[in-house]
């Protein structure tokens, strides 16, 4: 899997790029026919419109719906007689779409326009009211300069596509912790292993070998994400050219990743340590897994308001930070001290998860067939 | 110096004294067993000896030292809840448990393979342990117990669920064990298991000692003094015998608390009874073990 992600992006840069460069140009001379009803009356000029379009006047709509059904329209449209008050107009046609052509509705709105505006202004500045401005953002940095980090989309697609692998690095690694130890319970070698290690090394061992594996993961993903950018950039163009990776993307991922990976470890090892099979403890870490996935479900909200106090209260919870950080990043400039806190926050809750962790690894490891009640686990929690 | 030595161990669960000043030693050379009803203590004793849990007091000590990492590699255990890695092959976990016994890869091999060859399972070797019988993973299993020549052996129920071929396999490995000077901890609820390779005991019930020391001490001291006789012809009163209980087949004569068993024989030899069978009553240790556990002592 560590491969696959960037190799797999490369195969789509390559078939996007071969698509490309066999996509057919337009066919000349190629027409279209839309019919309309003006139930107004007025609506009577520009019937040429860009694209090959010809808008055609039928009188009523049995008329046109006849020359729908007969192929000399591809469709039609009514301008009912309160169209200057309410601005309904009502398409037909025969096509299943999920929504209209946008070269018919420019069409459409085109000749309205063209229409409605007839005799009172220039025909210049008619067309300007069709698009009245294409709006440009240039982002200032502190000093009054142009900033080099533009923001936009492209900034926020990479920490976003990052904050999924990012999650599946986490929920892998963490989760092979818990499956090891589900199988070595339903195994029942677990006293074999504690007759030669301690509890304390088995769950060291465990968690750091795990996450040894999924911070290679890691650092690979965040070192071709800069390859793969660069490619995309100049092998696809467009769009692509405006994708951009936060500077501080490889330092905050590999920090989110790690303290992302001890907190869930040693909740898994917790989890797995009163689960008497691996599919009880796989139904016990949906707790934590579900709640780690949050920023991803209200992510609309995020976008909107990348400084929200939910968004920064997301940011400050330790399960919810990883995913929140790598998110906000694309958006906005998450404060230092917000970061610093983030950090702090996570650190103490991975200490304090540890602890209580240990206690539970260690007497409930060796508990075969039947799970803890809670009431046990909390008197383990609470004996020194 | 004893291989274990425990002293005064007690060790509560949710305020239930389950092992309640437990002490006992365990010799170099000897094999030692540890029986007892089922919830007596047992496996929860063996777990404190191997730091698996921690006593709430007392001492033990394992090869003249508390448990370390050192001494933890000398120790085999065979714990009485099985269970190897299903995926992997005998001989990778073979390998792999003597690894975490400090064990070479090289020499774990070449041991495993020995071992493997003792036991009529070299042919078994490259096969997945999922794919072994439940008794041969058991005979795995305790191979893994003894693969790095530990000085002290722990075995906890070792012959549950094998055949009388296997039972008699490990038996005998048991012995050669004990030849070369290991300390054996045997647990098991085979009664004749433990007289047939016991030197000493410890009886546990409800987490406290009822019974130890020699195994011959601890039979005579449950002697019913009675004998048991075959024999063609008349009896009559007997001197020194103060009840008879006819078996059937056999009866059984009490003696009174003075007479030897050897002076009935003299007797019986002079007033002609042909005697086809004369035991001095031992009892066995199951039957030691019901009674003392059905008076609740």
């Amino acid at each position: 899997m560590t491969l696959a992600f960037p190799v797999l992006a490369l195969i789509a840069i390559g078939v996007f790029s071969l698509i490309q460069g066999i996509e057919k140009p337009p066919a000349p001379g190629e027409e279209v026919t839309i019919g309309y009803v003006d139930k107004v009356s007025g609506f009577d000029e520009y019937a040429r419109q860009p694209g090959g379009i010809t808008l055609t006047a039928y009188p009523t709509q049995e008329a046109a719906t006849s020359a729908l059904l007969a192929e000399e329209i591809s469709e039609y449209f009514i301008i009912p007689p309160d169209y200057v008050s309410t601005g309904i107009v009502t398409r037909y046609t025969l096509e299943r779409e999920l929504e209209p052509p946008g070269e018919t509705q420019w069409a459409i709105k085109s000749f309205l326009l063209s229409n409605l505006l007839e005799g009172q202004t220039s025909p210049e500045v008619t067309e300007r009211v069709k698009v009245p401005m294409n709006l440009g953002t240039v982002r200032l940095d502190e000093t009054g300069q142009v900033a080099t980090d533009q923001g936009g989309f492209g900034a926020f697609i990479i920490p976003y596509l990052f904050s999924i692998l990012l999650v599946m690095a986490i929920f892998t690694s963490s989760g092979f912790l818990l499956q090891g130890l589900g199988e070595e319970k339903e195994n029942r070698i677990m006293e074999i292993l504690l007759s030669s290690v301690s509890a304390r090394q088995l769950l060291t061992g465990k968690v750091l070998g795990l996450g040894a594996v999924g911070l290679i993961q890691i650092l690979i993903w965040l070192l071709s994400a800069r390859f793969l950018v660069e490619l995309v950039s100049t092998t696809i163009g467009g769009f692509a050219t405006t994708l951009q990776i936060p500077s501080n993307l490889l330092i905050l991922g590999v920090v989110y990743f790690i303290l992302g990976y001890l907190l869930f470890a040693v909740l898994m090892a917790g989890v797995g340590s009163i689960s008497s099979t691996t599919r009880e403890g796989q139904q016990l870490s949906m707790i934590f897994t579900m709640s780690a996935v949050i920023p991803f479900i209200i992510i609309p909200f995020i976008m909107q308001n990348p400084g929200h106090i939910v968004t920064q209260i997301l940011t400050l919870f330790p399960i919810t930070a990883p995913i929140t950080v790598m998110i906000r990043m694309g958006l906005t400039n998450i404060p230092a001290w917000e970061l610093a806190l983030s950090i702090t926050l996570l650190v103490v809750t991975i200490i304090g998860s540890l602890v209580l962790a240990a206690k539970v690894f260690r007497t409930f490891l060796l508990m075969y067939g039947k799970r803890p009640r809670l009431r046990e686990i909390i008197r383990c929690l609470r004996e020194a | 110096m004893p291989a274990v030595e425990l002293n005064n161990i007690c060790k509560s669960y949710n305020d239930n004294l389950v092992v309640n000043n437990v002490s006992f030693t365990v010799a170099q050379g000897g094999i030692f067993g540890l029986i007892g009803p089922n919830g007596a203590g047992k496996t929860t004793t063996i777990r404190m000896v191997m730091d698996i849990i921690k006593p709430e007091s007392g001492e033990i000590s394992i090869l003249g030292e508390s448990l370390n990492e050192d001494t933890k590699n000398r120790i085999g255990y065979l714990p009485e809840e099985r269970g190897l890695y299903k995926k992997i092959t005998v001989l990778q976990s073979l390998v792999y448990l003597a690894s975490l016994k400090g064990m070479g890869n090289r020499a774990a091999r070449s041991r495993a393979e020995e071992l493997l060859q003792r036991v009529d399972m070299l042919p078994h070797q490259e096969k997945k342990i999922e794919e072994l019988s439940r008794g041969m993973g058991q005979i795995i299993q305790f191979l893994a117990t003894i693969i790095h020549d530990p000085q002290l052996l722990i075995l906890d129920e070792p012959f549950a669920g094998l055949d009388p071929v296997n039972t008699n396999l490990l038996k005998e490995i048991i012995l050669e064990l004990r030849s070369q000077r290991k300390a054996i901890i045997l647990s098991t609820h085979m009664m004749n298991e433990v007289e047939a390779l016991c030197d000493r005991i410890l009886m546990i019930n409800k987490g406290r000692t009822v019974l130890y020391g020699e195994l011959a001490e601890i039979k005579s001291r449950y002697r019913n003094n009675s004998v048991f006789l075959k024999f063609d012809g008349a009896l009559g009163e007997i001197e020194g015998v103060v009840g008879k209980k006819d078996h059937g087949e056999y009866v059984e004569l009490f003696l009174d608390g003075e007479t030897l068993p050897q002076k009935i024989l003299e007797q019986l030899v002079s007033r002609g009874v042909e005697i086809n069978q004369f035991d001095i009553s031992t009892p066995s240790l199951n039957e030691i073990f019901l009674q003392v556990v059905e008076t609740g002592q």
